[in-house]
């Protein structure tokens, strides 16, 4: 496998790679540089990576343990203080600002999920993955990641209502 | 598609319970339809994860060995340690040093002192040597 062959065959998911890392991370440039760290390892090892039969599932498992890894580190854990506060750079202006606060509400809300609820709600509703797929990516049992998923959306949802109801609007 | 299906569809969706079709049709839906009051969320929802889906890694992906910044760190704190062990290394060898030569002066300034007064006592004995004699001489 040469290089233009690699990175033909990782550019189908290389975004959903990133993003992964990025919802784990939080911060864009620590994302980037999981992203690069990420492809960089896969290419390291494209000989061992012709045997597996779901590339794209192997690589998605990768990105989450290394953000798992990363952020047990404690290098990473005062990243993620400094970056609480972090807002997306390049959000679209073409929508109405009332609405675009009610969306990058669930942003925040996402955020403050818990980590598995985070992954799940990524795989399944960003990137829209099949059931099975996950429980391959996250090593969990199927009703597990279903709960997991209902919880995360319930919590999302009750949130919006609330300021819904209660806030500005 | 009508308003009660899609209300179905959503008490499936928060119980996780869709399939991915459905939840296609769902997205469509927000996106498009006129959303009624009391599913407004929904749709800030949707268009959040629409919005999320956009984005893409931008950068080049470098397949040469890359230097991180992390790397370099690693290799400059090795660096560091080895020429500290180094110092201290040469540091102690240099204080070793002083430290004999300032014994050798101590010792060989005492045993100038020693041979000094050795000599001052030599001449002393001498002296007596000539006091026997003439004593000697006085007895005989």
């Amino acid at each position: 496998m040469n290089q233009s062959d690699f990175l033909k065959m990782v550019s189908p998911f290389k975004d959903k790679v990133f993003r992964l890392a990025k919802r784990l991370l939080i911060s864009r440039e620590e994302a980037e540089d999981a992203t690069q760290e990420l492809l960089f390892k896969l290419w390291k090892s494209k000989e061992k990576i012709s045997d597996y039969n779901n590339i794209e599932a192997f690589a998605m498992t990768m990105t989450k343990n290394y953000c798992y890894d990363r952020l047990k580190s404690k290098q990473a854990s005062n990243l993620t203080l400094v970056h609480t506060n972090y807002k997306e750079k390049e959000t679209p202006l073409d929508k109405k600002v009332e609405d675009q606060d009610s969306v990058n509400l669930v942003h925040t809300l996402i955020e403050s999920l818990p980590l598995q609820q985070k992954i799940i709600i990524q795989l399944r509703d960003i990137e829209q993955y099949d059931f099975d797929e996950i429980c391959k990516m996250v090593a969990m049992k199927p009703v597990a990641v279903r709960v997991t998923l209902s919880r995360a959306r319930k919590t999302i949802r009750e949130a919006l209502i609330k300021k819904h109801n209660y806030g500005v609007s | 598609m009508e308003l009660a299906n899609i209300e179905k569809l959503v008490e499936k969706y928060l119980n996780a319970e869709t399939t991915l079709q459905d939840e296609k049709t769902l997205r469509t839906y927000f996106k498009e339809a006129i959303v009624p009051t009391h599913l407004q969320e929904y749709a800030y929802l949707f268009s959040y994860f629409a919005n999320t889906k956009d984005e893409t890694f931008s950068q080049t992906i470098k397949l040469e060995s890359k230097k991180s910044k992390k790397s370099t760190v690693k290799w400059l704190s090795i660096a560091a340690s080895i020429l500290l062990l180094f110092g201290i290394f040469i540091g102690e060898q240099a204080y070793k040093r002083h430290q004999a030569k300032k014994q050798f002066e101590q010792i060989s300034k005492g045993l100038r002192l020693l041979s000094l007064n050795l000599k001052k006592g030599e001449v002393a004995v001498s002296s007596l040597y000539g006091y026997e004699n003439t004593v000697k001489k006085i007895i005989k």
